[in-house]
């Protein structure tokens, strides 16, 4: 599919989900909804990076609570429309992430690794030592009660997500069938064969980190504003850690659509299990699940979902 | 910032106490990720349940936390094993360790985190023991027992698992595992079965390394993650598999984190490993004892 076909397929089905959700007439559905496609986005940056390169990275929750807690910041300072603290939490997250593969990349794929799982815990202590973004107290967010032509505020956070998700989605698409995507396939597959061969691998890693790290601060940008109350222990939380790798891993991790069933699927699931209260007092078997999921799938079905569907295209430079 | 001498010299006191005790949380993953090539990340999740396992020896029958995480070294040990032949069959056989692998033990991670909160809920828990509240004093310098048994532990155990590892037989073939394992199969010795065997010494070392953890303070159960950006800081700037590098490495940053938390606060001390980490990364990926 070529790009453009694919983003305008991408959006037809963004404006009947849409349009779709507001016939049913349910806020509901549009404030969980506006967490599942939190994750879209989440598990298709991760995949950017992890799928496509084979290079892990365990900091999600970094990425997303810098994207947030840059919106919290310029919240303080300035009125900016959510779109344009979306691309300012975009920018921090992007160049953190450069930074982090600079620092780590040239060695092998596992230093990465372990340096995104410290920058975790790095990153909760600064902001949770930094009082003008509220500290461990955390920090309130107004947001206002109507938006023109939506009416609800939530409605108009779920299209923000769907946006999001839509360009998430079109730009992994787009890597794919491009000569980067084929670039950062030789790095999953044979590093050092790609290296001798020429192909430029710690410029395209570094590419993938930016792109994948921007993505993730860009999804954390309206978090504020969803959540109105926002401190580290919820920003940081290890949901998002773990949910936007077992996302790609259940899915599928070599193409677009994997990420995209996965956190569909997971992402629905656990909002079901949130709403009907499946485990009374202990939400945390919710994330058990996941876990153990996570899990089966790698030691069971290592193509996810796709690969045991058999709708997987090999992609691999390896042919 | 007026940097009083005599809570410096306290400062690094503690620092080589702490440093002491950082050292038997890392030698398990020096073995398992600087000796075997297994990026163990979820070393710290066994070191908590060796802290909660003391814990209930402690409550239960009243036991000495150190003495129960010996009495049930041989469990931490069948557990290693059996961790690893997951490992090895799901994995390692299949050239699959890198991506799948590092997944495997991140959900290991999470899952016994989540367990131990379903389990034992965020409370801090705390043990029993003669040793936890007196301090030695000399002259103006406090040596809390609390601290100074762990460190000594944490030494008598690093000592004599390098006589261990550089003595006999099996300890040698371990080191030379990773190495070349087509050699030490033409020295008639199996290299699965060495991994397996050292893989499960290095879980086994979490069992003692989780009993001091609770001695020295309490816990809850999300305070592993914590340590994975110590742990892993201290195995790489101590060179990966060198026990003494290990050590020299752990009270360097046992002595950083404790000064920075004397004079800038305890919450800053999370960042200091990470630092630590990302410096020697940057700049010394061979540690300091590196060549």
């Amino acid at each position: 599919m070529r790009a453009h076909t694919f983003l305008f397929a991408a959006l037809a089905v963004a404006a009947i989900t849409f349009e779709g959700l507001r016939f049913l007439e349910n806020e509901y559905l549009f404030f969980a909804g506006y967490v599942v496609l939190q994750y879209v986005v989440l598990a298709t940056a991760w995949n950017i990076l992890g799928g496509y390169t084979g290079y892990v990275n365990f900091g999600t929750a970094a990425f997303f609570a810098l994207g947030a807690y840059t919106s919290v910041a310029l919240g303080k300072l300035v009125s900016l429309p959510i779109p344009a603290l979306i691309l300012a939490g975009g920018v921090i997250s992007g160049v953190v992430g450069l930074g982090m593969g600079y620092l780590t990349l040239r060695l092998r794929g596992v230093f990465f690794a372990i340096a995104t799982l410290a920058l975790a815990v790095v990153v909760q202590t600064l902001i949770t030592n930094w009082d003008f973004v509220g500290g461990s107290r955390g920090a309130y967010t107004v947001r206002p009660a109507v938006v023109p032509l939506l009416g609800s505020y939530v409605q108009y956070l779920f299209l923000i997500m769907l946006g999001l998700a839509v360009i998430a989605l079109a730009i992994a698409h787009a890597i794919e069938g491009s000569r980067l995507g084929y670039g950062f396939a030789t790095i999953r597959d044979d590093e050092a064969a790609a290296e001798v061969s020429g192909v430029p691998t710690l410029r395209l890693k570094l590419v993938a980190t930016t792109v994948s790290g921007a993505l993730m601060g860009m999804a954390g940008a309206p978090l504020p504003y969803y959540v109105t109350y926002l401190d580290p222990a919820s920003g940081f939380n290890l949901a998002y850690a773990v949910n936007s790798i077992a996302m790609p891993l259940i899915g599928g991790m070599t193409s677009w659509i994997g990420p995209l069933i996965g956190a569909l699927l997971l992402g629905s699931v656990q909002q079901v299990a949130t709403v009907s209260n499946w485990f009374g007092n202990h939400p945390e078997i919710n994330l058990l699940i996941v876990g153990a999921l996570l899990m089966l799938f790698v030691i069971a079905a290592p193509n996810g979902i796709v690969g045991l569907l058999g709708i997987e295209k090999r992609r691999s430079a390896r042919g | 910032m007026l940097w009083d001498p005599q809570l410096l010299l306290n400062a690094i006191v503690a620092g080589l106490l702490l440093g002491g005790f950082y050292a038997v949380v890392t030698v398990g993953v020096s073995i398992s990720f600087g000796m075997l090539d297994i990026v163990n990340i979820a070393h710290p999740a066994f070191i908590m349940l060796g802290s909660y396992v003391a814990y209930l020896l402690n409550g239960a029958l009243g036991l000495d936390p150190i003495l129960a995480s010996l009495v049930v070294l041989p469990a931490f040990f069948l557990l290693g094993a059996l961790v690893y032949q997951v490992y090895y069959v799901a994995f390692e056989r299949r050239g699959q360790e890198s991506l799948r692998g590092l997944a495997f033990f991140f959900g290991l991670l999470f899952i016994s985190e989540v367990g131990l909160i379903l389990a034992f809920g965020v409370d801090y828990r705390f043990v029993e023991a003669p040793y936890i509240g007196p301090s030695l004093h000399l002259g103006f310098l406090d040596f809390p027992l609390r601290m100074l048994i762990p460190c000594a532990v944490s030494l008598a155990l690093l000592v004599s698992l390098h006589l261990y590892l550089s003595h006999t037989f099996l300890g040698r073939a371990i080191a030379a595992v990773s190495q070349d394992p087509l050699a030490l199969r033409l020295m008639a010795a199996n290299p699965t079965r060495v991994k397996r065997i050292a893989f499960a010494l290095s879980i086994a070392t979490a069992s003692i390394a989780g009993a001091l953890l609770i001695v020295i303070q309490p816990v809850e159960p999300s305070m592993g993650r914590d340590y994975i950006g110590r742990v892993f800081a201290i195995c790489v700037l101590g060179g990966m598999g060198s026990f003494p590098g290990t050590l020299l490495a752990a009270i360097l940053l046992g002595i950083v984190e404790s000064i920075t938390s004397t004079f800038y606060g305890p919450s800053w001390s999370p960042a200091v490993a990470f630092g630590f980490l990302l410096l020697t990364l940057a700049f010394r990926p061979v540690g300091i004892l590196g060549r």
